[in-house]
């Protein structure tokens, strides 16, 4: 599915230069879960949104599914994001005024799905993480570890081909993380997406196929099983 | 999900978007508020320069005498005798009636009517002629003439001496009346045309060179003329003829009306002015040649003043210039200030809005939202409150205009006070004689002091004020200018929503996100 070849990253910061990714090469298949642990600072993060497509590379190419991401035009990337790559993130990032069912919804807006069928897919996918009584909450009415399913959620309704989450259990208590973790698992088990997670959690590290370790924008990767 | 997500964002930041659409609302009101009295004050003077002008009327073509030679000449039929010291009989009868053309406006040709009728942009052209008619009836007393100084001897001099012109004049009943000579044939213009005819009928063709008149509903208020009955006018020969009366008309407030109208044909017949009038009306076959065509008839007729509503219009003061004044400049201008403020604050809050957003409009380019429809979601929410600030705006304006209208004083407007210019219908009588026995003639003006008639300054004293007009202001709110207001509201909503779309069109989803991980 991904292979990146000696991508770098180089942000400005001040007068100076921050690397962020330093030549990381990298390969996922369909259907590998993929754990990046590392320090804070180190690249984890950039490295996530370079492959969702949130940012470009410095240098070095980044294949997905056959063609380089690095070469697309703006509008060939807020496609392959709205078609195929579904994002967790830390905070949630519900929009605060919608509710939960409309927030999943917010996923299928991209894709043109008509307002029923939206509404429809939205509410069965809330349904299947369990919050089909939470569909008009709005998120300040929701648990963390509920905001972060309403999230997967929005995430996994227009059946990506990969999942990437960044810190998915950061903002919740041991509890919820188990929770949380176990869904992910369920999920990438039985729909067979890719997945990539950031995460300082050795538990949910230690779940993973592979585990890549970031320090100073260097990437290594084993196996864990 | 637009109309969705708009709605709901709009509660979360009810605060800020009630305050938002208030300062637009404000912008708007004053807009509207300004422009209905802006209109109103605009009504106001073209319904008192109509009063003052004459409906259709878009030229008015007049000469002022040569200093010196106007004066009516008119007398008891005993001046020569007066300066030569010879002595009018006690007990003689006087009983002239005079028609003539004193006052400040000098003959033009009925030739001049015609040659601007066949001018290029002249729809019509009609000429009049303003008249006075002067009667004085009683007999000579005995007086003693043989002391200089005399009321008789000097026309601006007032009543020094010591001749008794007061107990001479307690022995005469004098009488005067204006009367214009009306183009028939061209009634739609000049000096009826601003009348309403309250009773009997104006004239027709048939009546050009018959005795008949129409008469102001004021005068013929005042010496119980009707439909029916006659008016004596005089003639060069001081002699009088009976006109029938056919009609009675009511002009306008401040339209300063003759007081018996006739056929031009009999009254040049009756004043011995053959083919002279002393005003000629034209009308422009568009508003927007009126400058070219004054000055083509400037040129065409040498001496003439030619008079355009604009003119009338500068020469117009009073409270209604200063309303006109207050709301084109001050009003105007405060509404521009207060909706440029409207426009920036919604601007700079809207920007600032969308920096709280970041996230929120980072996960949406992450989820795979175009940056053309986060921008159209800010333009949307941006623009909603432009058009609920609009609507409030509408209404304050509104009920601006309704308070204008409740508490504005009433304008005055008044023409020419201090041009003494030959204004149709405005200041013919200024300047003039000076009144011998009065004193106080000689109102500084286009005319001329000196020889004539020395009791013309007590008989018009009324009449040589400057007209005034008082008028009501209304401040009408138009379709146009709620249109107008609406799209100045959305306009403001654009604006704004523009810098914020433009500010949320330019975060990088990776930065947006980074910012709050």
């Amino acid at each position: 599915m991904y292979k990146l070849t000696d991508v770098t990253k180089d942000y400005p910061k001040g007068r100076a230069t921050v690397h962020a990714l330093r030549g990381v090469d990298l390969e996922i298949a369909d259907g590998e879960w993929l754990a990046i642990q590392g320090p804070t600072g180190h690249g984890k993060s950039t490295l996530l949104q370079i492959l969702g497509g949130l940012d470009r590379p410095t240098s070095g190419s980044v294949m997905f599914d056959g063609r380089d991401m690095a070469k697309l035009r703006e509008t060939q990337m807020t496609k392959m994001r709205a078609t195929s790559v579904g994002f967790i993130f830390q905070t949630f990032n519900l929009i605060p005024t919608l509710s939960a069912q409309e927030n999943v919804e917010t996923a299928l807006v991209p894709l043109g799905v008509s307002d029923r069928s939206r509404r429809a897919r939205a509410a069965e996918a809330l349904a299947s993480l369990g919050l089909g009584d939470r569909l008009r909450h709005l998120p300040g009415e929701l648990s963390g570890g509920q905001q972060q399913r309403v999230a997967i959620a929005r995430a996994l309704v227009k059946e990506p081909k990969v999942l990437l989450a960044d810190e998915p259990t950061g903002n919740l208590d041991e509890d919820t993380r188990d929770e949380i973790i176990g869904l992910l698992e369920k999920l990438w088990q039985e729909k067979g997406l890719s997945m990539v997670i950031v995460t300082h959690d050795s538990t949910i590290a230690r779940r993973a196929e592979r585990l890549g370790t970031m320090k100073n924008g260097k990437l290594t990767v084993r196996q864990t099983v | 999900m637009f109309f969705t997500y708009l709605w709901r964002e709009l509660r979360r930041r009810m605060r800020q978007a009630i305050f938002i659409a208030v300062g637009l609302a404000l912008g708007i009101g004053l807009v509207i508020t300004v422009t209905a009295a802006s209109a109103g004050v605009k009504n106001a003077q073209a319904s008192v320069l109509h009063s003052l002008y004459g409906v259709d009327t878009d030229i008015t073509v007049t000469k002022a005498p040569t200093a010196g030679t106007n004066g009516s000449g008119f007398g008891f039929g005993f001046r020569q005798a007066i300066g030569t010291g010879t002595a009018p009989k006690a007990g003689s009868k006087i009983d002239n009636n005079t028609l003539s053309a004193g006052g400040t406006l000098a003959a033009l040709s009925s030739a001049d009517v015609t040659g601007i009728a066949k001018m290029q942009n002249v729809a019509a052209a009609a000429g009049a002629l303003t008249l006075t008619d002067r009667t004085i009836t009683g007999t000579v007393p005995a007086l003693n003439f043989n002391n200089t100084g005399g009321g008789f001897r000097n026309g601006g001099g007032g009543s020094s001496g010591s001749g008794n012109p007061s107990s001479f004049g307690a022995n005469f009943g004098f009488n005067t009346f204006s009367v214009n000579g009306v183009d028939i044939a061209n009634g739609e213009l000049g000096p009826l045309s601003t009348g309403k005819i309250s009773s009997g009928r104006t004239f027709t063709t048939a009546d050009s060179s018959s005795d008949v008149a129409v008469v102001d509903s004021s005068y013929a208020t005042q010496y119980k003329l009707k439909v029916g009955g006659t008016i004596a006018v005089g003639n060069s020969k001081n002699t009088a003829t009976n006109f029938k009366i056919v009609g009675i008309v009511s002009e306008p407030a401040g339209a300063n009306p003759a007081d018996v109208y006739i056929p031009l044909g009999v009254a040049q017949t009756l004043a011995n002015l053959k083919n002279d009038v002393n005003t000629i009306y034209v009308s422009a076959t568009n508003s927007q040649n009126i400058d070219s065509l004054a000055s083509s008839i400037s040129r065409a007729v040498p001496g003439s003043t030619v008079t355009d509503e604009s003119t009338v219009a500068s020469e117009v003061t009073g409270s209604i210039s200063s309303a006109a004044s207050l709301a084109n400049n001050l009003g105007k201008w405060l509404a521009i200030a207060v909706l440029v403020a409207a426009f920036l604050l919604a601007s700079l809050l809207t920007i600032s809005a969308v920096s709280r957003r970041i996230r929120e409009f980072g996960t949406l380019k992450a989820l795979g939202w175009k940056s053309r429809r986060i921008v159209g979601q800010v333009m949307g929410e941006s623009i909603a409150i432009g058009i609920i600030g609009g609507a409030v705006g509408v209404g304050l304006g509104i009920l601006g205009a309704k308070l204008v209208g409740k508490f504005a004083e009433p304008l005055t407007a008044t023409l020419g006070t201090t041009t003494g210019s030959a204004t149709p219908g405005g200041s013919q009588f200024f300047g003039g004689s000076g009144g011998g026995f009065t004193g106080g003639g000689g109102v500084p003006g286009g005319g001329t002091t000196g020889s004539g008639n020395p009791f013309r300054g007590a008989f018009s004293a009324a009449r040589d004020a400057a007209p005034t007009v008082t008028t009501h202001l209304n401040a009408p709110v138009t379709i146009s200018a709620v249109v107008a207001a609406v799209v100045l509201a959305i306009l403001g909503g654009l604006i704004a929503g523009s810098f914020g779309g433009w500010r949320a069109a330019r975060l990088r989803p990776a930065a947006a996100l980074s910012k709050v991980a």
